[in-house]
């Protein structure tokens, strides 16, 4: 558990980067920290490891105020993952995991042991550990700087906007797998981002932060899209947020059946069909095209996003974004197992409303 | 040509006596360099100190740091340290900038990442900051190596040993074979301390020739 007590930071030039911060981030959840960039995010964040000292209040890690440990030691008990990993360019990667436990003085063998543990749990290849960061894409060097964070066991992990330089296919990713490793894990994790898609998505709590280093709101993600504490959250947690909402609910929605074709097949084409391959796996949609035609790929239009049976989000979105209004739905395989409609969300959501699920 | 075979044991004698005279001048200036190079790329002030300081030392011509060197530290002017205290001097004036530009040069986010880490300084330097300028700073001691390798020769004007004492000798006895013989020593001996510093650097920094 990290506790702020009153916590305020005055830079020498005067400029107050957080001001009377006080906020509790409980054990083993993923905590949050999100606003524009001044908003004092990031200096709560190096706070807690002492890589700034506040210029009055308190910072407690499970009971303990920060300001009475030496920073090397202090350091060595929370783990840290910066934006460009800051992978030590010179060592390999099984020895950049390795760092923490060698300076907490484990012998050699030991902590090259347990770096090529951490390289699986973080889904590596061992065979990278002989490589130099530089031979590594950005987001295997950001799986490798989470490793290393992860090597001494901390029970604490300061994320200072640790995927914010990757490519967005990557970004989901990494986010995936920190969820994947948190189930397991249980660390009490601070995240800090200026993206509010990450922080609602990662954060099982989030604090929203805004200029001049106040905290604007500390809630639970559905309560923030729900009930804004003021103008700024409001505006920070953007227009479509009624949208957003729906990524919170699970809900069941009608799957309607679908006529399914393949390539190279003679059919007469009345309606929507979608063409699938060989698995069954969505590849294209053909429109009501007049008389029987053989398919062929440059007939297929293709599709908008897939509904994997998560969210209310995911099933709005397929129907919306599909040429043929309908969304497909797929399993686990990536099989088609038949459509949804954009009514049946909504009325799933009015089913929810009706029901208490939806926060007010 | 022929001088150097049939005078073998002076020209190995010679030969013993500008390595030892440029050697020690590099590791030492060397070993002042890092300390003070280090202290520049901190602070501004010393930078702004350090930097011209070391531009004015190091355009006192040789011959003259030489000759006044016994007056200031008051040693007979046939001593070794006549050239050796001049030449220190001269691998501080060049190394200093190339280690504080060496040191500057690692990126913030690999030493942010080593506080993070709960590196404590002394620790941080010998095994994050000094090894990543090592490219750098072994780019600034083979300049400043060849240049001590020439410039011990001048030595010989004020009597002491190595290969400007063959061009002295050479040019009073109208000997060209002498000066000739010392002209090559001093080549070779430039194209292999740079070589084997060359090579010093590759084993030293593998990970910078590691490619994708």
């Amino acid at each position: 558990m990290i506790e702020f007590r009153a916590v305020t930071k005055r830079f020498e030039d005067g400029t107050i980067a957080v001001d009377e911060l006080d906020l509790t981030v409980e054990a083993g959840t993923i905590t949050v920290f999100v606003g524009p960039s001044g908003c004092g995010k990031t200096t709560s964040l190096r706070m807690v490891n002492r890589m700034i000292d506040p210029t009055s209040g308190t910072i407690l890690v499970d009971g303990k105020d920060v300001l009475t440990v030496d920073p090397p030691t202090l350091r060595r008990g929370i783990g840290y993952v910066i934006q460009q990993a800051g992978l030590f360019p010179h060592r390999t990667v099984l020895d950049n995991v390795a760092t923490v436990p060698l300076l907490s003085g484990w012998d050699r063998r030991k902590a090259r042991t347990r770096a090529a543990e951490l390289l699986e749990i973080v889904g590596l290849d061992p065979a990278f550990g002989k490589r130099y960061p530089a031979q590594l894409s950005g987001g295997q060097q950001q799986r490798v700087g989470v490793a290393r964070a992860l090597a001494a066991d901390p029970p604490v992990l300061l994320m200072d906007e640790p995927f914010s330089a990757v490519d967005p296919v990557v970004r989901e990713d990494l986010q995936n797998e920190l969820l994947r490793l948190q189930a397991e894990l249980d660390k009490t994790i601070v995240f800090v981002t200026h993206d509010i898609d990450e922080a609602l998505k990662l954060g099982e709590r989030v604090a929203v932060f805004q200029t001049g280093g106040h905290l604007a709101q500390y809630a639970r993600p559905t309560e923030l899209l729900a009930a804004p504490a003021n103008d700024f959250v409001a505006s920070f947690v953007g227009r479509d947020r009624g949208y957003r909402t729906l990524t919170f609910l699970h809900a069941d929605v009608p799957v309607h059946p679908i006529t399914t074709a393949k390539l190279g097949q003679r059919i007469t084409v009345t309606d929507w069909t979608l063409v699938v391959d060989d698995a069954n796996r969505p590849k294209g949609w053909l429109s009501g095209v007049d008389g029987e035609v053989e398919i062929s790929e440059q007939d297929l239009i293709s599709g908008g996003s897939l509904y994997d049976g998560s969210t209310l989000r995911g099933a709005l979105d397929a129907a919306l974004s599909s040429p043929s209004a309908l969304g497909v739905v797929v399993d686990d395989a990536g099989a088609v197992t038949g459509v949804v409609k954009a009514d049946d969300v909504i009325k799933a959501l009015a089913k929810a409303r009706a029901a208490g699920e939806v926060p007010k | 040509m022929t001088w150097i075979f049939e005078n073998w044991e002076r020209f190995w004698e010679v030969t013993e006596v500008h390595l030892r005279l440029s050697v020690v001048p590099v590791v030492i200036g060397f070993l002042l360099s890092i300390p003070l190079g280090w202290v520049a790329s901190r602070s501004n002030t010393a930078r702004a100190i350090l930097f011209p300081l070391a531009n004015i030392l190091f355009t006192i011509p040789s011959i003259a740091l030489i000759v006044i060197t016994p007056v200031l530290i008051g040693v007979k002017i046939l001593d070794e340290i006549n050239v050796v205290v001049p030449l220190v001097i001269y691998t501080v004036a060049l190394m200093v900038r190339s280690v504080a530009d060496a040191l500057s040069a690692v990126p913030g986010h690999v030493t942010a990442a080593a506080n993070a880490m709960g590196f404590r300084p002394l620790r941080r330097f010998l095994t994050v900051d000094f090894p990543l300028a090592l490219p750098v700073t072994i780019a600034g001691l083979r300049v400043a190596t060849v240049s001590n390798i020439s410039m011990v020769s001048v030595g010989a004007l004020v009597g002491l040993g190595g290969y400007g004492q063959l061009f002295t000798e050479g040019y009073q006895t109208d000997h060209t074979d002498k000066v000739l013989a010392g002209l090559i020593g001093t080549i070779v001996l430039a194209a292999l301390a740079d070589g084997l510093l060359l090579l010093i650097g590759r084993l030293l920094t593998p990970w910078t020739r590691a490619g994708r």
